[in-house]
């Protein structure tokens, strides 16, 4: 399977990864291998197939709604890069 | 003296209740033997050492551990420590076992070797120019090597299975459910279960059942149906074993892994166990790339949490948060981790998601209802963990792909929801070869009978040659 360098660039846009120009071709070519490789699950005519999405058959759970003591703010900022004020302080939101 | 390196956890276990040595002792033994071994081993991302009560234990470092630092094996969460326990650090802490360290792994357990991790390979106790496995290899050498009695890895294709192939020591991977996944650095969710690896499996058992069951805070747990039973029987009358053909005849399995496998498979029938041939034809053949389409498909989810603002690694720059996120994960991640969120991300993308995780998510269905009817005429199924013994440093390292094979035969099992226990059967040119088991959903019990009188019966010394 082919996979074009525009294919890479807008996965790795939703991905938010950026690659560098000087690996792209690297990137591109491992890509196209893999997704060769795993495209064998077409050979499979599963229309009538229903898909699991979880080895489990289970029901959704829940919970009461009380309050539980949870992490303070103290702790939550506590392995941030930048914190400020209480917050998490990062770069503009588009530039 | 305490021999770390023949010493089981339930013999320590013993000599502790017997106060024959103290906490002190015992925990101060392992430190010792890290000490010696580690920096050829590398077994360990962190030792913690600290000292208590119970048998102590090491962690894969994807289990959250309150005030330990948590790496999973990435620069992108080098640094971080955590502010909570994750559930199976919190039961062992309750049944009093001390940490020992957190052990080393393929980055975000994405790998077959440890050779993916961003601090660098463990080596194997049996041959320390050849890898221990992965991802949880780590835990697996850590075990083997006589630096931790017993410890806990993560399974999600087989990272428990294969490491405990390779080190030459039993490695559960329960039934998905049983063990709570709060605090586990996620990779793929659907997959993703904790599993203990240890010298022998009543020590397997014994963890499991330390480690198993319901967990609010994880709500895709469920009860063990029965308690964990600690194995003793030594005779396997009854029991019906299936031999799936493809799972042992598949190309890539090396004959000396073949032969001690055939062995165990001749000594069940000796035990009295019902051998017969049986098949998953399509389980072999679309395991691999269903798992290798619906994992990156989770992960590239999962990992998107990374983005270098609540913790872990921050890229400089200029730019905007978008620019940040993009640049801080490209440095922050290693190539597996960028390769697969890459791959799950176009297999999700509009226009592909049919075509790839749709239809992989068809083939799970197919995986399991080939399994669920071999479990109407057998109690286990039985193949070998990996296809090879424990290979060099370096000789798959650069091919994806031939690195994916690893778990060619422990990925079946692991999409259909079934746990699968790992236990030494042998040696091949001097190194272990590993007996996977696989049984229905929660069938642990009957895992760990089989399992025990195989140990009992094969006599395997899992103390590694070179060492003893």
């Amino acid at each position: 399977m082919a996979i074009t360098r525009e294919d890479v660039l807008h996965v790795a846009g939703l991905a938010r990864l950026e690659i560098p120009e000087g690996e792209m071709d690297a990137v591109r070519e491992q890509l196209g291998a893999i997704l060769e490789a795993v495209g064998k699950v077409a050979e499979l005519d599963l229309a009538d197939v229903e898909p699991t999405s979880h080895p489990l058959d289970l029901v959704n759970s829940w919970a009461e709604d009380e309050p539980r003591p949870s992490l303070s703010q103290k702790d939550a900022l506590l392995n941030a890069p930048d914190p400020s004020d209480g917050s998490f302080r990062v770069p503009a939101v588009g530039g | 003296m305490i021999d770390t390196l023949r010493l089981t956890a339930e013999e320590a276990a013993g000599l502790l209740e017997r106060g024959e040595v103290s906490g002190d002792e015992l925990a101060g033994a392992y430190l010792g033997a890290i000490e010696e071994r580690d920096a050829e081993l590398h077994a360990y991302l962190h030792v913690v050492g600290e000292r208590g009560a119970g048998v102590p234990i090491a962690y894969k470092d994807v289990i959250t551990t309150k005030g330990i630092p948590t790496t999973a094996g990435s620069r992108i969460l080098e640094g971080y420590t955590p502010v909570f326990d994750s559930t199976v650090a919190s039961r062992c802490k309750e049944a009093r076992l001390p940490v020992i360290g957190k052990t080393n792994l393929d980055e975000f357990a994405m790998g077959s070797s440890t050779e993916n991790s961003a601090y660098g390979p463990s080596r194997n106790p049996w041959d320390p120019e050849r890898v221990p496995g992965g991802s949880s290899g780590g835990s697996a050498a850590a075990v083997a090597g006589g630096l931790a009695p017993w410890a806990l890895g993560t399974d999600t294709g087989g990272s428990v299975k294969q490491p405990a192939s390779l080190c030459g020591v039993v490695g559960l991977r329960p039934t998905y459910g049983t063990v709570s996944r709060y605090g586990i650095v996620a990779f793929a969710s659907s997959l993703d279960q904790v599993g203990p690896i240890t010298k022998t499996v009543r020590d397997n058992a014994r963890l499991y059942a330390i480690v198993a069951g319901k967990d609010p805070c994880d709500s895709t747990t469920v009860e063990l149906p029965e308690p964990v039973a600690l194995p003793e029987g030594e005779d396997l009358t009854g029991v019906r074993v299936g031999v799936p053909r493809e799972m042992n005849e598949a190309e890539g399995i090396a004959p000396g892994v073949s032969e001690s496998v055939e062995a165990a498979i001749r000594l069940a029938e000796e035990l009295g166990a019902d051998v017969e041939e049986t098949s998953l034809p399509r389980s072999v053949e679309y395991g691999l790339a269903c798992y290798y389409l619906v994992a990156p498909a989770e992960a590239s989810s999962n990992l998107a949490r990374y983005d270098g603002v609540r913790y872990g690694h921050r890229a400089e720059g200029d730019g905007d948060l978008t620019a940040l996120y993009a640049r801080t994960r490209w440095e922050g991640f290693g190539a597996e981790p960028k390769r697969r969120i890459l791959l799950g991300t176009y297999a999700l993308s509009a226009g592909y998601y049919e075509a790839y995780y749709g239809q992989a998510q068809k083939v799970r269905t197919v995986i399991a209802q080939e399994h669920a009817a071999a479990f109407e005429r057998f109690d286990v199924l039985v193949s070998p963990t990996s296809p090879t013994v424990a290979f060099r440093i370096g000789e798959k390292a650069e091919d994806p792909l031939a690195m994916y094979l690893s778990d060619l035969l422990t990925i079946p099992a692991n999409m259909a929801g079934l746990p699968g226990l790992s236990i030494p059967c042998g040696l091949s040119d001097g190194l272990p070869v590993g007996l996977q088991l696989i049984g229905p959903q929660f069938s642990e019990n009957t895992l760990f009978r089989v399992g025990h009188a195989l140990e009992r019966a094969l006599d395997f010394d899992y103390v590694p040659e070179r060492l003893r």
